[in-house]
């Protein structure tokens, strides 16, 4: 029933061959925030970041995200939901933008029209990737962050 | 009962869940990321889910009761119940999310009803297994590797 570690790792290594060698040795090194009102999409997203080595915090909603930069924290990802009260991850991300983030900010949503997709990418995503998050679509995520980077 | 004998009703019991349509890819993503130092993370996840959904089911049932119905505070509620539902890949209980939402869409609250009906089963029925799957996987210890379905 439990897959060992090192199956998953291998499955994730071959998702990304293509890219630089050194894309597991980098995960190790990037800090990660995520932003998301749903303890569930937390927990599940948390423990993705983590089981690649990503120390990674996080928070309930667009204006915690906001204020842990505000506090001096910077990340190299952040992955945003856009539903969120208090302040959607729409708003978050320009905001954060205005405040000069230059993070890689994924969006990261159940919300499936192009109109609220294009909507969230026009306030300053990075990359965009529909509910739920997996290993292969977090691979893909880091690629960007290595290519920036 | 021999050990074997027990890892492999639990892995029969397991494949059952997807092969019935309950389960789909996704609890296999929550399963890759259980490990030695997580063991029961699939069964926290799933815990999780039922404690934070009972309380959707509350506010839908209640926003069905009203007269008009809000259909947006509906869709609102069954987008979030939709999404933890994905999240943890339960395969039936999302259908009927997703009818429950066509139905908002074009105001018909007898299909909403209905549908919200059938979610509530699913999700019910889904529950008993689930417990029943985790209690069988507890008493019979860890194995080493996950069973993938069979497409």
């Amino acid at each position: 029933m439990l897959k060992s570690k090192n199956g998953m790792k291998d499955g994730l290594l071959n998702s990304v061959k293509a890219g630089p060698p050194a894309l597991l040795e980098l995960s190790s090194k990037i800090t990660a925030l995520v932003v998301d009102d749903n303890t569930l999409n937390q927990t599940i997203h948390h423990r993705l970041l983590d089981n690649l080595g990503i120390q990674n915090q996080v928070v309930g909603n667009g204006k915690e995200a906001v204020d842990v930069h505000c506090s001096g924290k910077n990340f190299d990802l952040i992955l945003m939901d856009m539903d969120m009260p208090v302040m959607n991850g729409i708003e978050a991300t320009r905001k954060l933008r205005t405040m000069g983030i230059r993070s890689l900010i994924a969006g990261v949503s159940a919300r499936s029209t192009e109109k609220e997709k294009q909507e969230f990418i026009e306030a300053g995503l990075d990359d965009y990737q529909e509910k739920p998050l997996t290993t292969t679509k977090l691979a893909s995520i880091l690629h960007k962050v290595k290519k920036d980077g | 009962m021999e050990r074997n004998q027990m890892h492999r009703q639990v892995s029969v019991m397991r494949q059952s869940l997807f092969d019935q349509g309950y389960l789909d890819e996704q609890f296999i993503q929550l399963e890759e990321l259980q490990d030695d130092a997580n063991p029961n993370f699939v069964e926290e996840v799933v815990t999780l889910y039922y404690r934070d959904s009972s309380r959707l089911i509350l506010s839908i049932d209640q926003a069905l009761e009203r007269n008009p119905l809000d259909f947006n505070k509906l869709d609102t509620y069954m987008h979030q119940f939709k999404g933890s539902s994905t999240s943890i890949g339960a395969k039936k209980v999302k259908a009927e999310c997703t009818q429950f939402r066509e139905y908002c869409k074009v105001g018909n609250g007898e299909g909403c009803m209905r549908t919200f009906q059938q979610a509530k089963k699913e999700y019910t029925i889904l529950k008993r297994k689930l417990e029943a799957y985790f209690q069988q996987a507890r008493q019979s210890g860890p194995s080493e590797t996950a069973c993938r379905p069979r497409n």
